[in-house]
């Protein structure tokens, strides 16, 4: 049987030469026939019949030999699509629009189920990913500071628990460019992350080359090594393949690289969405982070069968013996109710959800849009060749056949659109894919997939079924003698058709005000992030990370660093201040909208701690400068290089922390300004400022507190150089490089940013949901216009008659021009309504994705109401313009 | 054509012409159609076209082969031998045909035997 299968599929193929074998194969059998008659007596003509009588027919033999040898239906198929080929290339005008129109939307739906498949659908690039839970207290407004916790906090933990394989985490408060790697006398900043040392065993990566952490890589003084990204190893060290081994100097430190991350593997795109991580170091957590309080992460992995819930259970179990620092046993059970595990999906790209769902839509949309326009142009077509097929059915051609013939042609449309849209989709998904910037998840690893293939495939299939249906079950419902005798004009047919294709166009218009509805809304949403008081001036501010060495041999109590750090950043300053343009510099150890911390909550003294859990402000150590640098307005006075170790300790709070602790302490003037805070030194801290709130964890969030030490005063860790200017802050890039190289020419060339990228990093993936859905709305307005057009322009060629006649009974040319216009319109009219009321009905969907907007803004549909009627007036005056323009002489003549 | 010819039962036109190859050798289309009219003593209604989707059924199994030749009055035809695959394909539904034909015979004949019982009581009688 398998053997007679190939054989047919064969003989599929070698058509021509098996029918010229039987072609001959029938003529000698005829030859015979015919002789052996002849030999009988029969007469010449009489043989020739007889014989034939006999075959029962050359064409039957044929038919059946070939029934028999290869695969009919499959023939037949063929035919229907040479013959679809060759209609399609013989009417550009009509193939051409339809490609695009499919390949617009197609592309768009398959572009956008890759964002969706591997933001929501698709597991994470892990292997059992759904045992990975990232372990974190109830979402607050502190942000990843609040999501710590510290080493013994996490040994506790990690000891205690039943329901993990392990835990690991990372260090959660190193900045951007905390490396500096020398090459070639050359220093070159860049970024890593440390880890605790069973980080990838936990999640299973498994090394591009060499090996990954060991637990001795992660103990006190054990000897320094790295691992490199993909990225990094090819960008930086050109894919050496014998990098395994070899020592970098790194932070004047050298480093063994043990191996080289999978290219699936970005730390970036899984945990820190639009940054770059270059490689990964462990972290030593027994050493002095001990004593750091909340620093690392908690990612755990479930054991096989342990559901969500139980290992949520062990944890709340485990909380309240989790000490902050064992060595202070009141510090013990504070994280009650804080250790909560949530499926490291959900936490990573959980709230994109929503937005990912309108943007599903908004596609969805596109591709009915667009199968509505090609139903318009097909059922145009179809009706053109009303007369064809009538001929054809006429000849005995079955419906089905019909039928069957008109659904491959649009199968024949589908899969040339599809095939664009592929292309379509593959470009705008490596662009995706290189926005480095915008703040998703995942999206570097986008891709034309397996999935995605089978998606184009599916929606091709469903397109040309929708599309192809309508105008098919036309014809076949047609009656065979109405085709053949409809001249076109005003029969009742033509009614009909008209009828359907006024729905068609108010579909296409309500559609059309729904998505437009939809990116008003987002866009106006957007507008109003844009205004948010940050309560920092981004423009005209840069940072850079500066890099210095405080180091002072036998140092024991630490106050020599702090007094040589201090010189420093004074020098820094100075120096960077003189420099034409600038206005001020400061320095902090972190910046709003980068990474934070806190340190708890200093409140007044003798006040009781009010019960439940609070947000502690998040803690920047500055210099005297920062806070005018950033623009950020101080009531008090700034803190100053005199505020030494042994003055006053000072800080400056924000507003509503003061506010808050104003609410405490009943101060007599309700005023936190001049008060102490009780920080559990004899001192305690002196308000000497209060600063404005600052949006620190992101441009939409309430903003939470902030806490200012001076760094003369407070350990800081980092040094992010601010600097303000009256100049584009890019043009001072070298010179503020230069300034800091003559100090300390160690400072590698670290990139100097624009406050205004943090603000943009910050704002990206609503700017981008923003703009996709708003090009999905403009593509949506712009197919509907082309529908309208077409339908009106192909109501007045049918019309042509009805207006010559018309017109020659007086009708003017504006009344003629306005009779169709008002036609348009009154379909538009009609479009637009059924959109706002579907569009009232769904907003509910998009209301959590709105800023500051009401999902019934009135400004947003009248807008959209307007703008939809003008398109409609605009695609609706040129076939009036040219149904004005009908000769009446000539139009009476035709047909 | 007298009404009293048989119609052929779906596969058993394969089987003849299986048949005829194994006992003649050799043949062409025409010469393998005329064959099974002679031998079924023209009780066959055999519509002589569809012998040419009855070999190229056999011939994509394999169990005929074909060749073009000259025929004995000198005309170029193509000519169908069985194949050693076809004779053992045409032993087994040989056996296979048999045994049908004679399980058909013995039901229609026990189908005959009410019909025969009255007249056994009619003779005791």
């Amino acid at each position: 049987m398998m053997r007679r299968g190939f054989e047919r599929v064969r003989a599929f193929f070698g058509k021509r030469r098996r029918d010229a074998d039987l072609e001959a194969e029938l003529a000698a059998h005829i030859d015979f026939a015919i002789e052996e008659n002849l030999a009988r007596g029969l007469s010449p003509e009489e043989a020739r019949r007889e014989a034939l009588a006999r075959l029962g027919g050359m064409q039957q033999a044929r038919e059946k030999h070939r029934e028999a040898r290869g695969l009919v239906k499959l023939d037949i198929f063929m035919r229907d699509l040479r013959y679809t080929f060759r209609t399609l290339r013989n009417d550009p005008g009509f193939t051409i629009p339809a490609v695009l129109i499919l390949a617009l939307g197609i592309g768009a739906n398959v572009a956008v189920f890759s964002v969706v498949n591997t933001l929501l659908l698709r597991p994470l690039p892990f292997p059992e990913a759904q045992q990975l839970v990232w372990i974190a207290p109830p979402p607050t407004k502190c942000g990843l500071s609040c999501a710590t916790y510290s080493t013994d906090a996490y040994d506790e933990f990690r000891a205690g628990t039943r329901s993990f394989q392990d835990v690991t985490g990372y260090f959660a408060f190193s900045g951007p460019e905390n490396l500096s790697l020398t090459r070639n006398g050359e220093i070159i900043p860049a970024t890593s992350i440390d880890v605790v040392a069973n980080f990838f065993q936990v999640l299973g990566v498994r090394p591009a080359m060499g090996r990954l952490f060991k637990p001795e890589d992660g103990i006190n003084g054990a000897p320094p090594v790295i691992v490199l990204s993909d990225a990094w190893w090819r960008r930086q060290f050109n894919a050496d393949p014998n990098i395994v081994g070899t020592t970098l100097d790194i932070n004047h430190q050298t480093v063994t690289v043990i191996g080289v991350l999978p290219p699936s593997f970005d730390f970036g795109a899984v945990f820190a969405p639009g940054t770059k991580v270059d490689a990964i170091t462990p972290i030593a957590l027994y050493g002095a982070p001990r004593d750091w309080g909340n620093i690392i992460t908690m990612i755990g992995r479930m054991k096989p069968g342990v559901s969500l819930a139980q290992a949520q259970q062990d944890a709340a179990a485990v909380a309240p013996r989790m000490c902050w620092n064992n060595k202070y046993p009141q510090s013990c059970g504070q994280y009650k109710g804080q250790v909560v595990p949530v499926q490291l999906k959900d936490y990573i790209s959980g709230r994109l959800r929503r937005s990912l769902i309108v943007l599903w839509s908004a596609v969805g949309m596109i591709l009915l849009i667009a199968c509505v326009n090609l139903s318009n142009l097909l059922l145009a077509r179809s009706t053109a060749r009303s007369k064809e097929f009538a001929m054809r059915a006429a000849l005995g051609a079955s419906r089905a056949r019909i039928v069957g013939q008109l659904l491959t042609e649009s199968l024949a449309l589908a899969v040339l659109g599809a095939t664009a849209g592929l292309g379509l989709a593959w470009m705008l998904l490596y662009w995706l894919a290189h926005q480095n910037s915008v703040a998703l998840p995942l999206l570097s690893t986008l891709r034309v997939d397996g999935a995605a293939l089978a998606w184009t495939v599916l929606i091709a299939v469903v397109a040309a079924v929708l599309f192809g249906l309508a105008p098919g079950l036309r014809t076949a419902a047609g009656n065979l003698h109405e085709s053949l005798k409809d001249t076109g004009a005003g029969s009742g047919q033509g009614r009909k058709h008209e009828r359907f294709r006024s729905v068609l166009v108010v579909t296409e218009v309500a559609l059309a005000s729904v998505l437009l509805v939809s990116a008003g809304l987002l866009l106006r949403s957007f507008l109003h992030v844009l205004d948010v008081d940050l309560g920092f001036e981004p423009t005209r501010a840069a940072a850079i990370n500066a890099v210095y060495d405080d180091s002072v041999p036998g140092d024991k109590t630490g106050d020599l660093t702090e007094r040589k750090r201090a010189v420093i950043f004074q020098q820094m300053i100075a120096r960077v201040e003189s420099i034409p343009g600038v206005q001020a510099a400061g320095i902090s150890d972190y910046l709003p909208l980068g990474q934070n911390r806190s340190w708890g909550t200093p409140l007044p003294k003798g006040v009781t701690p009010p019960k439940g859990n609070i947000a502690g402000p998040l803690v920047y150590v500055v210099s005297p400068g920062f806070l005018r640098a950033m623009g950020t307005g101080v009531r008090g006075r700034d803190v100053s290089w005199n505020d030494g170790l042994h003055s006053d300790h000072v800080v400056i709070i924000s507003e509503s922390y003061a506010r808050f602790l104003a609410g405490l302490a009943k101060w007599p003037n309700g005023d936190a300004l001049g008060q102490i805070l009780d920080n559990g030194s004899p001192g305690g801290l002196h308000v000497i400022g209060i600063a404005d709130d600052v949006r620190e964890e992101s441009t939409e969030s309430d903003t939470g507190w902030q806490i200012y030490y001076p760094v003369t005063q407070q350990n800081s860790n980092a040094a992010e150089l601010v600097i303000r200017s009256s100049l584009p802050p890019a043009t001072l890039a070298n010179s503020v490089l230069m300034a800091l190289r003559s100090l300390n020419p160690k400072q590698p060339a670290s990139e100097f940013r624009p406050l205004q990228t943090f603000v943009d990093h910050a704002n990206s993936p609503r700017r981008f949901f923003m703009l996709m859905v708003a090009s999905f709305a403009g593509l949506g307005l712009l197919l509907a216009a082309v529908g309208i057009y077409g339908v009106i322009s192909y109501t007045v060629t049918r019309q042509t008659q009805e207006i010559g006649i018309r017109m020659a009974l007086g009708a003017t040319m504006g009344r003629v021009q306005r009779d169709v216009l008002s036609g348009t319109l009154r379909l538009a009219v009609v479009g637009i309504a059924l959109g706002a009321g579907v569009s009232l009905a769904a907003a509910k969907l998009i209301a959590s994705l709105l800023f500051a907007t009401s999902p019934w803004d009135g400004v947003t549909y009248v807008a959209v109401a307007l703008a939809l009627l003008i398109v409609a007036a605009v695609a609706g005056y040129l076939p009036a313009r040219r149904a004005s323009r009908i000769d009446p002489m000539v139009a009476l003549r035709a047909n | 054509m007298p009404p009293s010819k048989l119609d052929l039962l779906q596969g058993t036109l394969d089987l003849m012409v299986l048949k005829t190859l194994s006992a003649m050798g050799a043949m062409h289309g025409y010469g393998i159609a005329r064959r099974i009219e002679q031998v079924s003593g023209n009780e066959v209604l055999l519509n002589q076209g569809t012998i040419y989707a009855s070999l190229v059924r056999l011939e994509q199994r394999g169990w005929i082969a074909s060749n073009w030749g000259v025929s004995g009055n000198n005309r170029k035809a193509k000519f169908y031998a069985i194949t050693a695959a076809g004779r053992r394909h045409f032993e087994e539904d040989t056996i296979y045909w048999r045994r049908l034909t004679g399980v058909m015979d013995r039901v229609l004949d026990l189908n005959d035997e009410p019909n025969v019982l009255p007249g056994v009581e009619g003779e005791t009688a």
